[in-house]
């Protein structure tokens, strides 16, 4: 059955892929899709059949990968809780993704290769979800890396998604690096790749050192790191997030499926898979937990200010990843593989959501062209409600379990980066509030300043201008059934999710309900401390929430004219902000430009003028004269002086070394 | 069953000089004309065919399990000491197959050659002979006459049938390879000289004084390191690769570069050891500064052969660095990089072929927006460009994952620098990708390009299911290489035990102790 899951998309993407001119539009769609809801369906049964008893974990071995001396690699599928979890996240989002853009590509003239890439980028997930060992995790890795660029890039004649995906592969690739170092160590360390032999000895490296790059220092802290920026990479962390905002470029049930619900949560997935590593690097803990809390603060500020539909709900992606991590990194694995759950459901709900209002406006995505939209896709409006309310964690929505649960697990942890975490922590949430609302209130409220109403008059002459232009008519409209079943789907998660699981998750039937599947040091008690935290610390998101509601509320309902001029007075601040904190300038400046100045010093200086320049061509130089003549001289039979030549060096050295032979 | 259809007869000598024949046939043909060229084609394409059925009844019958050569012939020469002594083990034998699966690939890719057929496809069949030599022979004078002979078909090739600065660039190529062969001649002689035989299969048991292993090795040094190309020798390359005709690019770079890092493995680690040992510092550096400095400069390449030539340095970094990790994944991984990039790279330059031939330039900002027409092109350089880049799943991926964790025990900081040419590869070569086939086609004469034809999706195949195939179940390859790798670390381990032993005064084991603990 786990096979089928894992290679029925794949299956789909090779359907779709070659035969796409075959099949149609229409038939990729059908042959993609009901692949995928065949694998969801069969993930929910493996779900509940792998949870909540001992013994439910099990592996399939399918071949030999790799084989040299004493490294030994498979491909193997492995089903435990952890796993059970990913499949549903994943296969169920996916499944309705696809579903979902035979609506939105409809116009699309590349609907095969569309249906493909999604479903290869399913299997690849599926793939790092069931891996067995280190190696199987970083193909699926990187295939969904693949996927990911690909889906980006899958407009190609624009310059800008073009770059974006590079973008994305290769930031992605920096995190890959130190994966790539991390799987190194652990094979030198243990001997091994594979997660039953490399996490049953993990206990006895703890605290042990060994030499890396000329210094001596802990193992697991090391390995631990080193996992850890491949997991900044994918999950889009403080450092290397930039490529997450640009990634908004593809297609938006894109953004939904890889860049939001799975794909940049395999980070955390990571982690939590790796626990049994962790817990015995408690330096490393603090790193994920510090980075995780700032990634969580600094994305909910850029978030504030940007005015792309997308990039706001991709910030926020961000700084749920944030959450996420820094639960994992004050030792509640569960809790942060809940909230992964959760958010999975609401957030694609809210990037398909947002995917309507885009087709409802004909490709707009700018928040300061929309406004004034809920009376034309009511459905569409409450969808996005429903997503907004589970993502601030408002009592009895998804998030509202899960996210609180997070803060109260770093408040718990009575550490300093705890802390450090649960002040950020809260403080974001004030912000999420805010931005979600602010979306809500730009998209939908206020006056229409989409074309046709131009901005504060209605000319009549914009509207035919613009018709012309675009040859559609302008008033926004609810989406087809196709898109909304789906999303009402995800808004069923997205209420639901929370309430129901939370007792497996990271309740009483906690440790019944993971088996083993995720590590728990001894004295690791987080979760049981954060069911005891004092009120007000309960109480803090909710307030924190309420608050940022209330001023989204009072800066683009009852004041609109007062965020343009509070950016006014704090221009810097604003400025600040809305370039995202300058890191793309930066790394442009000593990333992009240093790389192809130093490439073109090389080339030039290093190649030509010193290697060149002393080398064969100052030789050379001499010899072009006098071999142009000859060549000249020779030209029609050039090959036969050649074979002449070696024979002659035939008989030459055969004469040399048989003389030396016979003489002394 | 099949197997034991390879035994009983000179199969190496029939793979090495099969393509000899062919070459004799062309040669007796007479007339000019269409058909005629076509009839040569025809041979060409044929005798390359059957030396690679030839070649891969020679495999069926390979025994994984021995590290000992196989398919032994042994005849004397010249004098009583020099032989024609051929065979193969683990460590040859792919190349050989790897050598003649990819010539009928370069003979179906110069459909487009129109002028002097004839010498062409002769001078590739005598090229073909002179390759599968230097992977079959087992005496050091028979190896040292296929290896440098190999190089005048090659130069008659690009001085010949090349682009405009084809001149320049055969010297080039020639100048710099003369330098590294002299050397290895004299060192041939003075291993002549002290131990008494040529005989490769004496000479991987022979114990050459410690000291003089240096001097041997530093003279194969020059030989290989130019053949590689290390930096800094490698200039010579990007030029040649430049110059010469798409298939001249796909043999250099898929076989003849495979000469150096293969003469490392088969004669520099197991006669030298303690030399290995004791170069490896420089080798780790050298080609770590080849990984980092050369992806550098690939990036800023304008020319799309110059580009791949470039990439190329870069991953034969790759292979030296494992070679000299003295490990077995090392060593594995260096052996499966050589096969991988023998045939990523190949493809890769088919694939600046396909539009150059159409377009005949080789610039990148002529180029743009290729897959609005070509999408089966697309997706072919796409598939290879993610070889190159080390995609899972890709060999490019398993030759590199096994060199860094077999380098990883033996220097962290060498796999840590090599391992940003993971991040320097993936970008120059998406880079590469994005100028030449995605975005709008600007070019109005981009606007009649045609896609693949049935020819060159017919050359395109087999090196996908190859690269592929690797990389997912490369165990089927490194399952050959094996017992050859392993008795190679041990029988060098062995020796450098025995001199250790020998020198009683020197306090503590000089050689595998050091360059472990690096």
């Amino acid at each position: 059955m786990i096979a089928a899951i894992v290679f029925l998309p794949l299956l789909g993407a090779v359907i779709a892929g070659f035969f796409g001119r075959l099949l149609g539009d229409r038939g990729a769609q059908i042959v993609t899709s009901s692949l995928l809801v065949v694998s969801a369906v069969l993930s929910w049964i493996t779900f509940f059949g792998v949870t909540g008893h001992e013994g439910g974990a099990y592996k399939i071995h399918l071949m030999t990968w790799v084989l040299s001396g004493a490294l030994e690699v498979d491909w193997a599928l492995r089903v435990d809780t952890l796993t059970a979890v990913m499949l549903v996240v994943v296969t169920s989002v996916s499944s309705l993704v696809h579903i979902y853009s035979a609506g939105y590509m409809s116009e699309d003239p590349h609907i095969p290769r569309f249906q493909a890439y999604l479903s290869l980028f399913t299997f690849a997930m599926l793939m790092l979800v069931t891996a067995d060992n280190f190696l199987q995790v970083f193909f699926g890795w990187e295939g969904v890396g693949l996927a990911s660029y690909l889906l980006i890039g899958f407009w190609y004649k624009k310059p800008s998604a073009n770059a974006a995906a590079i973008k994305a592969f290769v930031v992605n690739r920096v995190g890959d690096f130190g994966f790539a170092l991390g799987i190194f160590a652990i094979f030198l360390v243990f001997g091994s790749l594979s997660f039953d032999s490399v996490f049953g000895a993990a206990g006895e490296q703890a605290g042990k050192s060994f030499e890396f790059l000329g210094y001596d220092v802990d193992i697991l802290t090391t390995i631990c790191l080193l996992l850890f920026v491949g997991c900044m990479g994918k999950s889009a962390q403080l450092g290397l997030h930039t490529w997450l905002p640009d990634a908004m470029e593809g297609p938006t049930p894109v953004s939904a499926l890889i860049h939001a619900a799975t794909m940049v949560t395999a980070g955390v997935f990571l982690v939590a898979r790796c626990s049994p590593l962790f817990e015995y690097a408690p330096v490393a803990l603090e790193v994920v937990t510090v980075i995780g809390a700032s990634t969580a603060f600094f994305a909910a500020t850029v978030g504030l200010v940007q005015n792309d539909i997308k990039r706001v709900i991709a910030y926020s992606t961000c700084s749920q990843l944030g959450y996420m991590f820094f639960a994992a990194g004050v030792g509640a694995y569960e809790a942060a593989i809940f909230h992964l759950f959760t958010h999975a459901f609401f957030k694609a709900l809210l990037f398909l959501g947002a995917g309507s209002v885009i087709h409802a406006m004909h490709h707009e995505q700018d928040m300061r062209n929309m406004g004034g939209t809920w009376k034309y896709i009511k459905f569409t409006y409450a969808m996005m409600w429903i997503g907004n309310l589970a993502l601030a964690g408002v009592p009895f929505f998804a998030g509202f379990y899960s996210k609180d649960m997070i803060i109260e697990v770093a408040y718990s942890a009575h550490s300093g980066v705890g802390n450090y975490a649960f002040t950020l922590g809260v403080l974001a949430a004030a912000l999420t509030a805010f931005y979600s609302w602010r979306l809500l209130f730009m998209t939908f409220h206020g006056e229409k300043r989409w074309a046709g109403h131009g901005h504060d008059d209605h000319h009549a002459h914009g509207h035919d201008d613009h018709g012309h232009d675009h040859g559609h008519g302008h008033t926004p409209h609810e989406s087809p059934l196709v898109m909304t079943i789906p999303l009402a789907l995800l808004a069923v998660g997205a209420i639901f999710s929370g309430f129901f699981f939370y007792d497996s998750f990271v309740g009483e039937h906690r440790e019944a309900f993971w088996g083993g599947a995720i590590f728990v040091g001894a004295a690791n008690e987080v979760i049981e401390h954060a069911h005891h935290v004092p009120g007000w610390v309960k109480l803090a998101p909710l307030v924190a929430t309420v608050l940022g509601i209330a001023i989204a509320f009072w800066f683009y309902i009852l004041k609109p004219r007062l965020p343009v001029a509070l950016a006014k007075t704090h221009k810097e601040l604003y400025a600040f902000l809305l370039n995202k904190w300058y890191f793309d300038e930066l790394y442009n400046l000593i990333f992009i430009r240093g790389a192809f100045l130093i490439g073109r010093l090389f080339w030039k200086g290093g190649d030509g003028r010193i290697i060149d320049g002393f080398g064969p061509n100052g030789i050379s130089a001499r010899v072009l004269d006098v071999a142009r003549r000859a060549v000249k001289l020779q030209s029609g039979y050039l090959y036969h002086y050649a074979f002449v030549m070696l024979i002659g060096v035939a008989a030459l050295v055969s004469w040399y070394i048989y003389r030396m032979g016979v003489t002394p | 069953m099949i197997a034991d259809l390879a035994m009983g007869w000179p199969i190496l000598s029939v793979t090495t000089f099969l393509p000899l024949v062919g070459a004799v046939l062309i040669l007796l043909t007479r007339g000019e004309g269409e058909a005629v060229e076509q009839n040569i084609r025809r041979i060409a394409l044929i005798t390359t065919v059957v030396t690679f059925l030839v070649s891969l009844l020679m495999w069926a019958g390979f025994d994984n399990g021995t590290a000992a050569f196989q398919f032994e012939e042994k005849t004397a020469w010249i004098g009583d000491t020099i032989t024609y002594h051929m065979g193969v083990d683990g460590i040859s034998v792919l190349f050989v197959i790897l050598t003649t699966f990819l010539m009928p690939l370069a003979i179906l890719a110069s459909e487009v050659i129109t002028k002097r057929v004839k010498e062409y496809m002769v001078a590739f069949l005598v090229l073909e002979t002179l390759m599968i030599g230097v992977f079959c022979a087992l005496d050091l004078v028979l190896f040292y006459l296929f290896f440098e002979a190999g190089l005048i078909p090659m130069f008659l090739i690009i001085g010949i049938w090349g682009g405009a600065r084809r001149i320049y660039a055969t010297f080039k190529f020639f100048l710099y390879t003369l330098l590294g062969s002299l050397l290895m001649l004299l060192a041939i002689i003075a291993i002549y000289l002290t131990a008494g035989t040529t005989d490769v299969a004496v000479l991987l048991n022979y114990n050459f004084p410690v000291d003089m292993q240096y001097w041997l090795w530093l003279a194969f040094f020059a030989s290989f390191a130019v053949k590689v190309p290390m930096w800094p020798v490698h200039t010579w390359l990007p030029d040649a690769h430049v110059e010469a005709p798409t298939a001249g690019s796909v043999i250099l770079a898929g076989v003849l570069l495979k000469m150096g890092g293969y003469g490392f493995i088969r004669f520099s680690l197991p006669m030298f050891p303690e030399a290995s040992v004791y170069f490896t510092p420089m080798m780790f550096a050298l080609s770590v500064v080849a990984i980092i400095y050369t992806s550098l400069v690939a990036l800023v390449q304008e020319d799309m052969k110059k580009l791949i030539a470039y990439s190329s340095v870069a991953h034969m970094g790759f292979i030296t660095l494992g070679t000299f990790s003295f490990t077995e994944q090392g060593l594995q991984g260096a052996i499966i990089q050589m096969i991988s990039h023998g045939i990523v790279s190949g493809a890769l330059f088919l694939c600046v072929g396909v539009v150059y031939d159409r377009l005949h330039t080789r610039e990148i900002a002529r180029y743009g927006g290729l897959v609005n027409r070509m999408p089966v092109y697309a997706f072919v350089f796409m598939l290879f460009t993610m070889a190159t880049v080390g995609l899972p799943g890709t060999s490019g991926f398993v030759g590199e994952f096994l060199i860094m964790v077999g380098t990883f025990k033996a220097s962290t900081l060498a796999t840590f620098l090599a391992a940003t040419g993971l991040i320097l590869g993936a970008a120059y070569s998406l880079y590469l990708y994005r100028r030449v086939v995605f975005g709008e086609l600007v070019h109005a004469d981009l606007q009649d390009m045609e896609d693949l034809n049935w020819r060159e999706k017919l050359t395109f195949i087999p090196l996908m299911v190859t690269a592929l195939w690797i990389g997912i179940y490369p165990t089927y390859f490194t399952a050959a290489t094996d017992a050859s790798v392993q008795n190679l670390i041990t029988q060098a381990q062995a020796k450098m035990a025995a001199n250790a032993a020998a020198a009683a005064d020197a306090p503590a084991p000089e050689g595998a102790e050091q360059g472990a603990s690096h």
